[in-house]
């Protein structure tokens, strides 16, 4: 039988060792598969892995590709923490494209410092109220923020579509779904040349040491990590929950609302139909692969991206179907998530019976009741 | 299996081939060049629709050029910031022409195309060119007066239902052509449309129809991709055409015909072009004449002269004695928008955004 | 059959895979386990259960194999979260993924192939009554199957010693444990059923509602039932009731389209069966607050100790 125990603190050799561990139980998984496909095992993982990273340039398209992704899963990790379940942050994102876009193209002629603060004001503001819509159901009438989360992100979907197919339609364009492209003043500075590395991934980056702290050493950081583990315990210890989940769904919408911002102003350029490859959606995995902790979510950013960009690759290299790289894709986290388990805990082979074992002891222990 | 369906098309492009590579006397010259060209597509090659009928295309560059070229392509990209990502890996990945099938991967390829002046990008139904970019496109409002016209002999009710994607010129081109072609034939008739907000959705497009036939349509037509509101159809006892695709066998008595999407002769034609290194920019836009749209097999059970009336329309429009948007054409406000003996321009066709007496969009 | 009952009959099909997919998750959730992997084992199931019908297997068979296919992606994500504790919104999310890629690779050569839509029910003399004949007794197997499904897992959970036991793995896993239960076994046979279920849906899709094969053919319609477990309250009778208001309003706004009711764009009509649902929740929400069943360990991992 296999039994785990949990570990006293998470083992830090396990932190590093366990994704090293599941990467290579991957590339064996991966070997099998992509031999019965009938490939070449190592050339698709060169493609995979190393041609994406082999150039500057490529290296700038995978922070371009993690950076939304880590935007969006660093509020939505503190939400997590908390057991709020903002599953709509695609829905805040495409809002604050919205709302930012339509700065930049109602006042084309605002020098580019003021129109980019605008438009970042206005993107925080798109994502806000989309989330304060959940919030406020979930606080006034205990509606779930499950459905109403998600049940928004198709409606901002909706409401992008009309825009750009309607009275935002570019009259130059030939009908075509999409808005002229934003005044210069409008787009987003590259600070790195060869790259489409903006400066909206460097504000991404330089939040996660501020998150850390945030959550680290603030009051917020505890109660959030307290309403998710012990409700009660929050109640005793004072924390207004409404106030939380106001706090959590508000933070993550804000940084989606941002992230669609830095979208449409850095590499897009306009709006049109379709500015997010579900980034909302997958910003969840990232921060579970991230352990919901501000510094976890760096990497797990960008593995995930440099998957999303390795199947690309795949397929123009070696013609590996999209099908394969996905059914890949889902492999690699699979093994990820579940090399989790030796972090916090150590697998025992046997049958011994022990004293039952407390449950990890970092996580805060409920209280009386 | 799959492919048994288009071996018409196959067939065609070969002869095409064919008859291209007797002209010029390069070919053998430059014998040991390989092409490389790369496709970009918006869907997965599996959506039995837009995407498919690309790939049968680029297959049918394989097949006709053979040791010559060596394809790859790239599915399911999204629209957003990947498109120029995917775009430029395959021109660094040495790739000497890039077919990038979906409007919305326009400016990406025209970013791309800058960047790489020695590779030539080709852009399906876009409006921007450049020296090393050119645009392509197809007149499928052409296949939509045939089946226009097939539809005003065969409706009954004078109701036909109109399942539709987006409104963009295209689809409101076809929803135009096909109501003015239909009015020829029967002049009360109208036609519903029904907006599903997808490309590609089947269950919503099986629902739209359905709800199109309850109100009283009996003869459906579609511009999105699957054959769902054929198979609905089918079976209420409703006609249809396919869409992209010869379809009947997904509706064996419903399938009138179908308008199909045959890109196969061009790809080979520019792949070819640049083996030979005569590629050209240009902006095309072939219908019905140059093969790009074909009309697929009469039902048998067709009546004759229904029959006689789409194939007057079909030759007409090859020959150039019909003309899709020939006037009179009033809008839906009754306003007279082409007066008799005028034609809408190419260049008002697809700035489209109104609709023709009749439609009920 | 006239206009009505067919219009009803729209909302039914319609309504139908949410439901299979829906009844599934919710018995999974009630058991204290999220998995959000729906959307994946329904692409599962519609691509199993269509290559089954296609190479000339019985429509029984086809269904089987649905079922089967979408159970075995679940005990995938059983392994993964119920043994190696592996976080539960992450692995179906990773699993929904997986089956995009591995129904999109299993189907490539069924693309563009037909099948023979599986039978309705046909009662002699009863199928043929206006408007209740078609609605009642003219229905596919799968609806009725989907009713009674529904019908079961409500009698159950709220009737039977099983019934009980997922709840209180669900409710409290801890204390579930303490009374002897199986909580790792119980979750497993709910997460096996959820996929399943899921995968019934999917071959809904597959082999009645539109019969063929296409990549991603399901279209989002896994996180719609996702979202009416959520809406239900974790209470079956308000699963229905959920399914027949998203379908109903799907199905209503095409017909105000085709009828020209609205002179507004077509997106904003295609927001209506999203904020309907929205909106009935938070109408029936001063009630559902006393009353909703969310289970208590939704989502959290157990470890059983040893």
């Amino acid at each position: 039988m296999l039994r785990l125990e949990p570990r006293a603190s998470p083992s830090a050799s396990a932190l590093v060792l366990a994704p090293l561990a599941a990467l290579a139980l991957t590339a064996l998984v991966g070997t099998l598969l992509f031999r019965a496909l009938g490939f070449d095992p190592a050339a698709v993982f060169r493609a995979f892995f190393v041609s994406p990273l082999a150039s500057f340039w490529g290296l700038g398209e995978l922070g371009l590709k993690a950076a939304p992704l880590l935007l969006i899963a660093l509020g939505l990790a503190v939400g997590f923490r908390a057991g709020v379940w903002n599953i709509g942050a695609e829905g805040q994102f495409l809002l604050g494209a919205i709302l930012a876009g339509g700065i930049a193209l109602r006042f084309p002629d605002v020098p580019a410092p003021w129109l980019l603060a605008a438009m970042t004001a206005a993107g925080i503001a798109g994502g806000l109220l989309w989330a304060a819509i959940p919030a406020l159901l979930r606080t006034r009438l205990g509606v779930n923020e499950i459905l109403t989360s998600l049940m928004l992100s198709y409606v901002a979907s909706l409401l992008l579509s009309a825009l750009v197919y309607g009275p935002w339609r570019d009259p130059e364009g030939f009908g075509f779904p999409q808005t002229p492209f934003f005044p210069e003043a409008a787009r987003l500075p590259v600070l790195v040349a060869d790259t489409r590395l903006h400066a909206g991934v460097w504000v991404a980056l330089a939040l996660v040491p501020l998150f850390w702290l945030l959550l680290r050493f603030h009051l917020f950081g505890f109660a959030t990590r307290v309403l998710g583990e012990a409700p009660r315990a929050a109640r005793y210890a004072g924390f207004a929950e409404s106030r939380l989940v106001w706090s959590c769904l508000l933070l993550s919408g804000g940084l989606a609302g941002l992230a669609g911002m830095f979208e449409v102003a850095g590499p897009i350029g306009q709006l049109t139909p379709e500015i997010s490859p579900g980034y909302g959606f997958t910003a969840i995995i990232v921060a579970f692969l991230g352990r919901l902790h501000p510094l976890g979510l760096v990497p797990a950013s960008l593995i995930v991206a440099l998957a999303e960009i390795g199947a690309e690759n795949a397929q123009i290299e070696v013609g590996l179907p999209r099908a394969a790289g996905g059914v890949f894709q889902g492999l690699l986290l699979f093994l990820l998530l579940a090399s989790e388990m030796f972090v916090r805990y150590r697998p025992r082979l046997g049958l011994g019976r022990e004293s039952i074992a407390k449950e990890p002891s970092w996580t805060p222990s409920p209280p009386p009741s | 299996m799959a492919w048994t369906a288009t071996r018409r098309q196959l067939l065609t492009g070969l002869a095409a081939g064919a008859a291209w590579s007797l002209a010029p006397a390069r070919l053998r010259a430059e014998k040991d060049r390989v092409v490389k060209a790369g496709f970009v597509y918006v869907g997965p090659v599996g959506d039995y629709g837009w995407t498919y009928r690309h790939d049968i295309g680029r297959r049918e560059v394989e097949a006709a050029l053979g040791p010559q070229v060596e394809t790859s392509f790239v599915e399911n990209v999204a629209e957003g910031a990947d498109a120029e990502r995917v775009i430029r890996q395959l021109a660094a990945a040495g790739h000497d022409i890039i077919f990038a099938t979906s409007f919305g991967f326009m400016n990406a390829v025209v970013r791309v195309a800058r960047q790489f002046p020695q590779v030539k990008f080709e852009h399906a139904t876009g409006y921007k060119t450049a020296d090393n970019l050119a645009v392509y496109n197809a007149r499928f409002h052409e296949g939509r007066s045939v089946i226009g016209t097939i539809a005003g002999h065969m409706t009954r009710s004078g109701i036909v239902g109109y399942v539709a994607s987006f409104p963009i010129p295209e689809v409101v081109m076809g929803i135009n052509a096909f109501m003015l072609a239909m009015r020829r034939v029967r002049p009360d008739a109208v036609a519903k449309v029904v907006w599903v907000n997808s490309w590609y959705d089947p269950g919503k497009e099986a629902d739209a129809a359905k709800a199109l036939i309850d109100q009283g349509a009996d003869v459906i037509t579609q511009h999105t991709d699957s054959p769902a509101p054929l198979q609905v159809a089918e079976e209420r006892g409703a006609y249809a055409f396919g869409q992209a695709s010869d379809m009947s066998r997904f509706a064996p008595r419903a399938h009138l015909t179908a308008i199909i999407d045959n890109w196969g002769p061009y790809y080979v034609e520019r792949v070819r072009a640049v083996l030979e290194g005569r590629w050209k920019s240009h902006m095309i836009w072939w219908g019905l004449k140059e093969g790009m749209v074909e009309i697929g097999p009469y039902h048998p059970d067709l009546p004759a002269s229904v029959r006689k009336a789409a194939e007057r329309v079909r030759r007409g429009i090859i020959d150039g004695t019909v003309h899709p948007f020939a006037g009179p054409i009033r809008d839906q406000s009754g306003r007279l928008r082409v007066p008799e003996g005028k034609t809408l321009s190419d260049e008002e066709l697809l700035r489209m955004d109104w609709y023709v007496e009749g439609v009920q969009a | 059959m006239d206009a009505l009952a067919a219009t009803l009959l729209s909302v039914v099909t319609a309504a139908t895979p949410l439901l299979l997919a829906a009844t599934g998750e919710l018995v999974v959730e009630r058991s204290g386990v999220l998995n959000l992997g729906v959307e994946g084992m329904m692409l599962t199931g519609a691509v199993a259960g269509f290559a089954v019908l296609a190479a000339g297997g019985a429509p029984a068979v086809a269904v089987a194999a649905a079922a089967l296919a979408g159970a075995a992606l679940a005990l995938l994500f059983g392994l993964l979260t119920l043994t190696l504790l592996a976080n539960q919104v992450a692995s179906g999310l990773a699993l929904t993924i997986f089956g995009i890629g591995l129904s999109a690779l299993l189907g490539a050569e069924l693309v563009g192939t037909p099948v023979e839509r599986l039978p309705r029910l046909s009662l002699a003399g009863l199928s043929e009554l206006p408007l209740v004949g078609p609605l009642l007794f003219g229905q596919d197997p799968l609806v009725y199957l989907a009713l009674a499904v529904l019908g079961l897992t409500a009698w159950t959970l709220r009737h039977t010693h099983l019934g009980r036991v997922i709840r209180a793995c669900g409710d409290d896993h801890e204390a579930a444990h303490a009374l002897g239960y199986p909580v790792i076994a119980v979750r497993y046979g709910a997460v096996l059923f959820g996929g399943a279920m899921a995968g019934l849906a999917g071959a809904y899709l597959s082999l009645v509602y539109t019969p063929m094969w296409a990549e991603g053919m399901t279209a989002g319609r896994g996180w719609i039932a996702l979202a009416l477990v959520v809406f239900s309250a974790w209470r079956p009778g308000r699963l229905l009731v959920g399914a027949l208001l998203f379908g109903g309003v799907t199905i209503l706004q095409l017909h105000a389209q085709a009828l020209g009711l609205f002179a507004v764009p077509a997106q904003l009509l295609s927001m209506l069966p999203y904020l309907a649902t929205i909106l009935v929740l938070a109408l029936l929400a001063g009630g559902l607050r006393r009353r909703s069943e969310a289970p208590a360990c939704l989502g959290k991992p157990f470890r059983p100790p040893a």
